[in-house]
């Protein structure tokens, strides 16, 4: 662990070898982070029970530092889209989302959440809840055993490891603005689209009222 | 009940109701009412026929014949064969007569109906969309109602191959996403009307004040969709009165995965994988209903040793899930997660044996028609045997010892959330659920399907029908299954595992057919309609998840809020099933 | 009920307690016959057989739980390499895999011979979008060319879905020595199934010539 961190790129004189470590703040900084991630306890789907087989015994991501699962979001860093997304459960999804402090991270677990999965052709599923929130890590699978999730959270460290606390956006002067959350219509809605909605619904109103005629034939 | 008998009865009923026709058609059977009849016929079916429990409600549209058709499937808690019988309705105004005052057990069915076919139910009294939001356009269920993603009407697709170039779906779509509006619709004039309509369920805000002596305000509580103590993704809203319930409504859809939809449009076979997804503990239970009514409409049966090792499956997951489901309920009552971790261990190991027999832990995809997908591989055998024989007796009794005459779980569980046995019967409860309130009905054994019927095993039954029964029973159930499981693995013979040679396109004949097993959760049924083609017209699951929470209420009501929390975990509900 | 309150609670503390020092016998156990019980292979056998006692991690990365044979996870293509170094797929695109495809996530381009313009049985494109795929293995199960099979390798995760998670025929495909050393019972059945029905084959066509 402490080769992990005390590698920063710089000579340390012979002296000294064993009594003083450098490292760089990046360093320190992610390896902190990367190893204290808490997941927030929120299964969706068949991959939820896969993500508590994470948790339990055999499979045990304590080891990791993530045994803390809170359920609330606003004390959680991970959140483990556990299954399929539907479109009544999206705008809960970007509500919890949008209450996670920074750094926070998404991981989709498993086909479903990654791009719908099975159930993509449906008429209540999102394909892929990376189109309303950024994903970071996607995990394949259906649903991925315990170890490829454990793979998947092990590529999410890797990926916070590559940070560097001069660019990350939390730090950025400009404020982070929450996603709009998405309203159910007729169908599932998202705010910023609304224009081109109702675009859409104009040019299907002419073509429904040139096509009826036959159709009733 | 010898056949004489049964024709008679039937002979009986018609004699009473002169209106009532056969169901002629080929490969359907029961009866068709006049609508206006239902109730009447419903009623004095239960109350003098003895068909007190209304298993499933459900609803088909039959676009070329121009109408739809509810139906209703009737069993007697005593045990036997069921009955069926449909109203037919016209397609453009279906309106039925509601069951809701008469089975309480219909009220989410008909909902579901109602949402999903557009059949509206007469005198129900909470008539609106259960499984998908008010505002939803259209009806999903109905055969001219197209998805977004619509590719065609049955799979396989023709893009696929042989020039099949590979495209998202989403890319044909102008909003890249899996969404489709009606013509003429302005978003910005939208208002959405699902939350209020949610909580005017739970009663009258108006007038939320009490009449007691020492009056409180009432609240209303909202639990979930995103809450660890409902087991996923289900909501609960709750009006108190201080602590105490004064009225429940569950909310649910937020897993709604269109598993009829698609189902309709895949192949017989296609749909195994997908019954994996309902009841993602069980799947080897799914796999088997389903598997079980198709075959009742094929016509054919398993060969001796895949019986065999169908049942050694069904037991071994029924352990599973009673292990997990006790697990659950007591994180629920605040033993946060240390009998959760015994139970996940058990399951675990049971899982190493559906791995190495199906390919996947949770989606075994193991079952299929007339038979099973393979021989249990070398050593499984012997794994099964040590585990049935050595382990899981004693884990069960670890487990008995670790809780049982614990003193918290003693307070928190007895004499909470009491369902007496004519609420749980009329509610259409089933599974630990019915027998823990004292009904020894047990679909294994009152209608006994695969082979059951050789096998030596006690229904268990427990009489207080409160939590701590619920959980007693899951023990029983687990000891009776280890028991059945000693009898499979003394018994099974040598021999082939699949009836004919494995095929990919199955031939259905036309006809419909409802098979149900006792999945640990409680009766697992499938309703499955053929028109002769390579899928299913209509096909419906009857999820015990989901009937069993329309017991909720009755069960929570003048309990404390906190109860609520562990009487909904007492009934093991799955929201892949309760949704689907 | 319990004649003296906490009587019940003591004893379900025992069996905690008991599971708590299970742990360490176990391990002096081991100790004693002067094996490791952490990070070989029969340690982890040990933990996930019916006698496990105790605990029950496996240490994921540095133990890895085995996978039986017949785990399934995403499907791989077969090619075969002959002795001039030249890869032929097995699968010759009949299409039954994506015909069988219960979530339709199997797109295949067959190829035409440029000539006659009739179809030639070897795939130009062979597609799987893992982001639909369920693993359920019915591709491989009804696959009469033994073609397509199921993988075992799970450890897939991606940071770009758009750019990994469709998978054409070069990442799909892999040598039927993969196939061999993950799957050697069913390679072996269906090698010997191969190699009878063409004995079987050319006997026939023997006994044609004779007449």
């Amino acid at each position: 662990m402490t080769e992990e961190i005390n590698t920063p790129g710089y000579d340390i004189p012979p002296e000294m070898e064993g009594q003083v470590a450098i490292t760089t703040l990046d360093k320190i900084y992610n390896w902190s982070r990367r190893n204290s991630i808490w997941p927030m306890m929120f299964g969706l789907a068949c991959c939820g029970i896969e993500m508590i087989c994470a948790a339990t015994s055999r499979f045990d991501f304590s080891r990791f530092g993530m045994e803390v699962m809170r359920p609330s979001p606003r004390q959680s860093d991970l959140m483990i889209v556990s299954g399929t997304v539907t479109k009544k459960m999206i705008p809960q999804i970007v509500r919890l989302y949008n209450q996670m402090p920074e750094p926070k991270y998404v991981l989709a677990m498993g086909a479903c959440a990654s791009g719908g999965g099975p159930f993509k052709e449906g008429y209540s599923v999102v394909d892929g809840v990376d189109k309303f929130i950024p994903v970071d890590v996607y995990v394949t699978g259906c649903p991925p055993t315990p170890q490829a999730l454990l793979h998947g959270l092990i590529t999410l460290q890797k990926k916070i490891d590559k940070q560097s606390i001069k660019n990350v956006r939390w730090y950025s002067k400009d404020p982070v603005e929450p996603i709009p959350i998405p309203v159910l219509g007729p169908d599932l809605m998202d705010p910023r689209e609304y224009a081109l909605i109702k675009q859409y619904s104009t040019e299907k109103l002419v073509e429904d009222q040139q096509v009826p005629a036959v159709e009733e034939a | 009940m010898s056949e004489e008998v049964l024709v008679e009865e039937k002979t009986e009923l018609e004699e009473r109701f002169p209106e009532i026709g056969r169901d002629e058609r080929k490969g359907y059977e029961g009866y068709i009412v006049p609508a206006e009849k239902l109730v009447e016929f419903a009623t004095v079916l239960r109350d003098e026929f003895g068909y007190d429990f209304l298993s499933s409600v459900t609803a088909v549209d039959y676009l070329p014949e121009d109408w739809m058709e509810v139906v209703y499937h009737a069993y007697q808690t005593t045990g036997g064969p069921g009955l069926v019988y449909k109203v037919q309705v016209d397609r453009d105004d279906p309106v039925v007569p509601s069951l809701t005052p008469v089975f309480p057990g219909a009220n989410l069915q008909e909902r579901e109906a109602w949402d999903l076919m557009g059949i509206r139910f007469e005198d129900h009294p909470n008539l609106k969309r259960v499984l998908l939001w008010e505002g939803f356009d259209g009806h999903p269920l109905r055969k001219d109602w197209r998805e977004a993603f619509y590719e065609g009407d049955g799979k396989p697709f023709k893009s696929r191959w042989p020039s099949g170039e590979v495209i998202r779906a989403e890319e044909n779509n102008p909003f890249n996403k899996n969404v489709d509006y009606p013509g003429g619709f302005d978003p910005e004039q939208w208002t959405p009307a699902g939350e209020t309509a949610v909580y005017a369920g739970v009663g009258r805000l108006d007038h939320a004040v009490s009449e007691t002596a020492l009056s409180t305000d009432q609240i209303v509580v909202n639990l979930g969709p995103q809450h660890p103590s409902t087991h996923g993704v289900f909501r609960m809203v709750v009006r108190l009165e201080g602590e105490t319930v004064v009225d429940l409504e569950p909310v649910m859809g937020y897993l709604h995965r269109n598993h009829e939809k698609i189902g309709e449009r895949n192949t017989f076979l296609m749909n195994i994988p997908f019954t994996d997804r309902l009841d993602y503990f069980n799947s080897m239970s799914n796999n088997f209903g389903y598997v079980l009514t198709v075959e009742k409409l094929m016509g054919v049966k398993p060969p001796e040793r895949a019986e065999y090792i169908r049942v050694m499956m069904a037991e071994l997951t029924r352990i599973l899930n009673h292990m997990v489901a006790i697990g659950f309920l007591l994180n629920d009552l605040g033993a946060f997660f240390t009998p959760l971790l015994y139970a996940f261990e058990e399951r675990e190991l049971i899982l190493d044996i559906f791995e190495a027999v199906s390919g996947s832990r949770m989606m075994c995809n193991y079952y299929r028609f007339a038979g099973v997908a393979r021989d249990l591989p070398e050593g499984v055998f012997e794994q099964v045997k040590n585990l049935v024989l050595y382990r899981l007796p004693g884990k069960v009794n670890d487990l008995d010892t670790f809780l049982t005459d614990n003193e918290i779980i003693r307070a928190r569980a007895i004499g909470i959330g009491v369902l007496t046995a004519e609420e749980a019967i009329a509610h259409s409860a089933v599974g630990p659920v019915l027998r823990a309130s004292g009904v020894p009905y047990d679909v294994r054994r009152a209608d006994p399907y695969g082979i059951y019927d050789r096998f030596d095993f006690d229904v268990a039954v427990r009489y207080h029908g409160d939590i701590y029964d619920r959980y007693l029973i899951r023990l029983d159930e687990m000891r009776q299954s280890i028991r059945i499981l000693e009898q499979v693995i003394q018994d099974i013979p040598e021999g082939p595992i699949q009836e004919g040679k494995p095929q990919y396109q199955v031939r259905v004949p036309a006809g419909e057919a409802y098979g149900r097993v006792e999945g640990p959760k409680g009766e697992l049924g499938f309703y499955v309609v053929s028109n002769g083609k390579p899928n299913p017209w209509r096909y419906h699951v009857r999820a015990p998840s989901f009937i069993n929470l329309s017991a909720l209420e009755v069960m929570c009501k003048n309990y404390k809020i906190a109860d609520v929390v562990s009487i909904l975990g007492s009934i093991d509900i799955v929201l892949g099933e309760t949704d689907r | 009920m319990a004649d003296m309150y906490g009587k019940g609670l003591l004893k379900g503390l025992g069996v905690t307690l008991k599971h708590f020092m299970n742990t360490y016998l176990e391990d002096i156990r081991w100790l004693s016959r002067g094996k490791r019980r952490y990070y070989t292979a029969e340690g982890i056998d040990s933990r996930k057989s019916f006698a496990a006692t105790g605990i029950f991690t496996v240490q994921y990365p540095d133990e890895k739980l085995p996978v039986p044979e017949e785990f399934r996870f995403i499907p791989f293509l077969i090619y075969e390499v002959n002795e001039d170094g030249e890869k032929r797929d097995r699968c010759t695109s009949c299409g039954i895999c994506a015909k069988v495809c219960p979530p339709q996530c199997i797109w295949i381009e067959r190829t035409n011979d440029p000539d006659t313009g009739r179809p030639v049985p070897e795939p130009a494109e062979f597609f799987i979008d893992v982001d639909i795929c369920m693993n359920c293995g019915l591709c491989a199960e009804y696959c009469p060319f033994d073609a397509i099979k199921m993988d075992h390798d799970y450890e897939i995760s991606v940071y770009n879905r758009l750019e990994k998670n469709i998978f054409n025929k070069e990442r799909l495909s892999r040598p039927v020595s993969y196939y061999a050393s993950i799957r050697p019972t069913n390679y072996a059945r269906e090698e010997s199934a191969r190699a009878e029905a063409e004995a079987a084959k050319a006997a026939r066509k023997a006994a044609r010539k004779k007449q």
